[in-house]
């Protein structure tokens, strides 16, 4: 058997994603969805499947999915349907699922990401709804399922509102599912229809991963990646999965189907599930609900109502603010930062440019440091608007700016304030700032010649000693501008 | 079609029965019997013919996204055969023989 | 002539006398306590008694009734449910041991109306487990046994409400009905069963079965008791999807008005030889007393009969295997101990079902699984639309059909148990009603001349035209005048 060598071999990615709606509450029950909390408090007879309950749906759930739908371009089905998966596992009260199979809400989509490489147009095959199961709390051992005791259930999680995205497999880089992922997620959190909080559960990615020799018809041998807790870690997991079996192709091995997880700590993947068990879910159209039909009016009406995509944004960011998409890109990554940028953008009326540079320059640094998001900053948009309005003014230095940054960030007081209570303001009364240059003329002659003599980078050692001599509180602007007339030639 | 024992052994698995060795012979008799008699609809020509999921054609039947009351952990685990710490005690998991 | 004893009349004329002042609801359920006490040995008929319950409900009816605040005329009147509505702080097992000493934390929206009208519960009866049966033999407790004959079956599996009933012992009661589980033993003890229109009562808190086929049913002494406690029970319910929007229809209104100039369809495919010769003597006879109070009988075909019973015994076990999947030992029900979670579940699951379950349960996993849901699952559904159709065009023709509610009189305990097929082709002519969800109702046509038990007749109406059906058993069992007749009454 031949070794294949390594640029012959090409990677196929696939993900299905799940993510569990914010609505008030859960999918087929008046329970509150919430995160955490006291076990089993969140729960009826509906969610805790109790003989004789029924399930009914919540039409907010129906409407988010379809919302996620239309920003995916899917076609929104006329009639979509919910159906049983019939599998055993005591986190799941009634030993079904209710989810989608033959009809579900919205398919055909896709999603054009702007990678590296070019634009790639991501296929996405289905968007569904279903309901999320509870939580097994696994007890003795390492806390694993595989060498647990015993495991308690916990089905305040049960029957929350569930939306499965699934894609076709048109990726073909680690890197590409890392932004198919970010991208889902600032679309999702615009649409204002989950947290996605990746940490909390909110969104779960599972990858289905091949790699085969280029030309091949059939795809290798499909590897599902499951346990990637954060977008950096799927695309650390499906780095490392690329690797691992491009090397055991290169080593001429054969590769098995299979169940891997992926280890947040080492970086590296381990087998899961070798012998892939043939699940048989017996699925079935769900006879306790009935189909929806989805009138023509409603999508549109939904369509017209969709608040602005992370893409469209991009470029509009572009046209108005002339942005390089470097910066757009990290502005864009999250709903709440977009919407603070724009806010302190439209308070400071100027050049975008600049607030840009201090967001990501020095408020992402003092965020960074004392290990919070934006939107717990004490900073309000405008009062960065207000901060960099005084530099522009001459007010203040951009290093004396700086300073008083660091102060808002920890009382949350206005830029004034701060440069007031600090006595910072720039010295910039004419005749103030005269004597004292007066003073540095005199007591500098030499250096005063050289400017006179042509010698004009001398003129910042004169301004230096101004500064020195007035604290530092000098408009330096000004200061140059008074030299260089009185030492004009 | 005749059912045989590893067919039943197989739908017990999936209906988590455990059926001893008498109630397995049994049940392939009377599998085979009822399946037998219910397949006859198999040879019906029946293409074209749209499924009735439903007895009445209703749609959208749905529910505002309202909150209402929930039991207390105390009624949810009210009949729980075996309970700690607020939720219902399992047995080790393990996955499908 | 003396008037029937208290516990022979319908609950209309109980609630009559308590309007009047003649009786009040304590004196009743004494009454019924009594009576029950009597004849519980002989039919076993009861899984919960709730006397005391019933009879503080009863104290508080006669107290609302005393000051003019009566909520409804059946303020008062006890009822009895099989044991698979869902009642708060009452155990319900539907039956089976695998549900033994779960206490609900909620009422199921057929018990919640009922309450509402001032009806108070009066125990629960026994049935056939989970309703998968047709003789009561399968309840995971005891057998019942019918009032005409102990040693004969009450029907099934609303079994033990329609022998209470017949024997007088509940003045009604709420069965349910998923291929004949309410008509077949009405007909079977002698008394009216109906099931009404698929999604006409709310199945919300009814342990299912067969989701898309179960229905509850009222059964009752008259044909006027069965449209009153239709009535109070029926209408949209926005907890179970499946329930019909419109407003539900007082079938008390219009019940008399007779059924001249009705054209009525006698089924040809159930002609002949399917039916016990003292069972087609009393139909037949049914038939022509309809004629005489003004009907126009003719002939209906309906083809797609013959596979109804086939498509159901793959319809029902398949949404029962995924209904009953909850009952695994984690959250309610007794538990088999094992060391891991699979035998855990299959040993809970193999102790607490009987063998008709896990029967159903096993053919219905069948039906669904890889490589078969075609074949099975699928082409019942399709044979489905076949009977609509069939009904349908039918319906064109006539305003209602006609048959026998079972080929038989009630067989003896025992009789059919060894071969479940053979006791699933005797619903033959319930389980088409089911499949379509059409309303259809059994009403006593006497007894059969060969053995001396009663025989029901039943009656299939349109979707929705409970009314019409109603309109056409109250013309004929007033004109029989059975039920009202010593002959109508078991000797018990
Ligand atoms: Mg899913
Ligand atoms: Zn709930």
């Amino acid at each position: 058997m031949s070794v294949a060598p390594p640029h012959t071999l090409e990677t196929t990615i696939g993900l299905e994603i799940h993510v569990e709606l914010a609505t008030a509450s859960k999918m087929f029950c008046g329970c509150k969805v919430a995160f955490g909390g006291e076990p089993n408090t969140r729960t009826c007879p509906v969610c805790l499947g109790l003989p004789g309950s029924l399930p009914v749906v919540n039409e907010r759930a129906i409407e988010y999915t379809t919302r996620i739908g239309v920003a995916f371009n899917c076609s929104i089905a006329k009639r979509s349907l919910f159906a049983r998966k019939n599998y055993f596992y005591p986190d799941m009260p009634k030993n079904y699922q209710i989810t989608q199979y033959e009809l579900p809400l919205a398919t055909q989509g896709h999603l054009t990401l702007d990678g590296e490489s070019g634009a790639v147009s991501v296929g996405v095959t289905r968007v569904h709804l279903e309901e999320d199961t509870g939580g097994s709390l696994h007890v003795g051992g390492s806390g694993r399922i595989a060498d647990s005791e015993y495991s308690l259930e916990d089905y305040n999680r049960a029957g929350t509102p569930l939306v499965e995205i699934v894609t076709e497999p048109d990726l073909h880089t680690a890197e590409q599912a890392r932004l198919f992922v970010a991208e889902l997620r600032a679309i999702v959190e615009a649409l204002g229809v989950s947290d996605v909080r990746m940490e909390e559960g909110s969104l779960r990615v599972d990858a289905n991963i091949s790699v085969r020799r280029a030309g091949e018809v059939e795809h290798g041998a499909k590897v599902e990646v499951k346990n990637m807790n954060s977008i950096r870690s799927v695309g650390r997991a499906l780095e490392h999965e690329e690797e691992r079996q491009r090397k055991a192709l290169e080593a001429g091995e054969t590769l098995v189907q299979e169940t891997r997880h992926f280890d947040e700590k080492t970086g590296t993947t381990s087998s899961l599930r070798t012998k892939e068990y043939a699940f048989d879910y017996r699925y079935f159209p769900e006879p306790d609900l009935v189909p929806f039909e989805a009138a023509d009016e409603w999508v549109e009406a939904l369509r017209a109502s969709q608040p602005e995509l992370p893409a469209e944004r991009r470029v509009r960011w572009k046209q108005t603010y002339g942005l390089p998409p470097g910066d757009v890109a990290v502005l864009a990554s999250s709903k709440a930062t977009a919407a603070w940028f724009e806010a302190a953008a439209l308070a400071y009326g100027g050049d975008a440019k600049k607030i840009v540079n201090w967001i990501i320059a020095d408020l992402f640094g003092l965020l960074n440091e004392a290990g919070i998001d934006l939107t717990e900053c004490k900073i309000a948009p405008a009062q960065l608007a207000g901060l960099v309005g005084l530099v522009d003014d001459g007010a203040i230095s951009g290093k004396q700016a700086k300073e008083v940054l660091g102060h808002m960030f920890k009382t949350g007081d206005d830029a004034a304030e701060v440069v007031q209570d600090k006595g910072l303001e720039q010295e910039s009364d004419t005749a103030v700032l005269d004597a004292v240059v007066e003073e540095v003329i005199a007591e500098n002659p030499e250096a005063a010649d050289k400017v006179r003599a042509g010698q004009l980078n001398t003129i910042g050692f004169l301004v230096g000693r101004v500064m020195r001599k007035t604290g530092g509180s000098a408009n330096p602007k000004l200061v140059t501008e008074l030299l260089r007339t009185k030492l004009a030639g | 079609m005749g059912i045989d024992r590893a067919a039943v052994d197989h739908v017990a698995r999936l209906a988590r029965l455990a059926l001893d060795d008498d109630e397995r012979d049994r049940m392939r008799a009377e599998l085979d019997d009822i399946l037998g008699h219910a397949g006859r609809i198999q040879a019906l020509d029946l293409d074209g013919v749209e499924p009735t999921l439903h007895p009445l054609p209703l749609v959208n039947a749905s529910r505002p996204d309202e909150i209402t009351p929930s039991l207390s952990q105390s009624d949810a685990l009210r009949s729980a055969p075996e309970a700690e710490d607020g939720r219902f005690r399992v047995p080790r998991i393990i996955e499908d023989a | 002539m003396t008037p029937p004893a208290l516990h022979w009349r319908p609950a209309t004329e109980l609630a009559a006398g308590l309007d009047a002042g003649d009786l009040t609801s304590v004196e009743l359920t004494e009454a019924i306590i009594r009576r029950c006490d009597d004849v519980e040995p002989h039919i076993a008929a009861f899984l919960q008694r709730t006397d005391e319950r019933a009879l503080t409900g009863a104290a508080a009816a006669d107290a609302r009734r005393a000051r003019g605040e009566a909520l409804t005329p059946w303020d008062g009147i006890p009822v009895a449910y099989k044991d698979i509505f869902v009642t708060r702080d009452v155990p319900t097992t539907a039956g089976s041991r695998i549900l033994e000493r779960w206490v609900p934390p909620y009422d199921a929206t057929v018990v919640e109306r009922c309450s509402a009208a001032g009806m108070p519960l009066f125990g629960k009866t026994n049935l056939d487990q989970f309703a998968m049966g047709s003789s009561t033999e399968h309840s995971g407790f005891h057998p019942s046994r019918n009032p005409w004959d102990p040693a004969r079956v009450p029907g099934g599996s609303s079994g033990g409400s329609a022998a209470l009933v017949a024997a007088g012992a509940v003045p009604w009661a709420w069965g349910t009905d998923t291929g004949g589980s309410v008509r077949q033993p009405a007909a079977l003890c002698g008394i009216v069963g109906a099931k009404p229109t698929y999604g006409l009562v709310s199945r919300y808190g009814m342990v299912a079965f067969a989701s898309s086929l179960d229905q509850a049913g009222p059964l009752t002494r008259s044909v006027e008791d069965a449209a009153a406690l239709l009535s109070t029970a029926a209408g949209h319910d926005p907890r179970d999807s499946t329930s019909i929007r419109d407003g539900a229809p007082n079938l008390l209104e219009g019940l008399g008005e007779g059924i001249a100039g009705k054209r009525i369809g006698v089924v040809e495919e159930f002609g002949g030889e399917g039916s016990q010769p003292g069972v087609r003597a009393r139909v037949d006879d049914a038939y022509g007393r309809l004629e005489r109070l003004g009907a126009v009988l003719e002939e209906v075909s309906l083809p797609s009969f013959e596979h109804a019973i086939p498509a159901y015994y793959l319809i029902a076990p398949a949404e029962a295997s995924s209904n009953l999947a909850r009952y695994d030992g984690v959250r309610y029900g007794p538990r088999r101990v094992a060391t891991d979670i699979v035998a855990m579940n299959s040993k809970t699951r193999a102790d607490g079902f009987g063998a008709e379950v896990k029967r159903r349960i096993m053919i219905g996993t069948y039906a669904l699984s890889a490589g078969y849901y075609d074949a099975y699952y699928g082409k019942a559904q399709k044979v489905r639309t076949l009977i609509v159709e069939d009904l349908k065009r039918a319906f064109q023709r006539v305003d209602l059909i006609v048959c026998p509610t079972s080929p038989t009189t009630a067989f003896k305990l025992g009789e059919r148990t060894a071969d479940p097929l053979s006791m699933y082709l005797s619903d033959v002519y319930t389980v088409p009603v089911n499949l379509a969800g059409v309303p259809a109702m059994s009403v006593p046509c006497g007894t059969s001349p060969d053995d001396g038990l009663p025989v029901g007749l039943q009656i299939i109406a349109p979707v929705l035209d409970e009314r019409s059906m109603f309109q056409a058993a109250y013309a004929f069992e007033q004109d029989l005048g059975w039920a009202e007749s010593d002959e109508g009454r078991p000797n018990l």
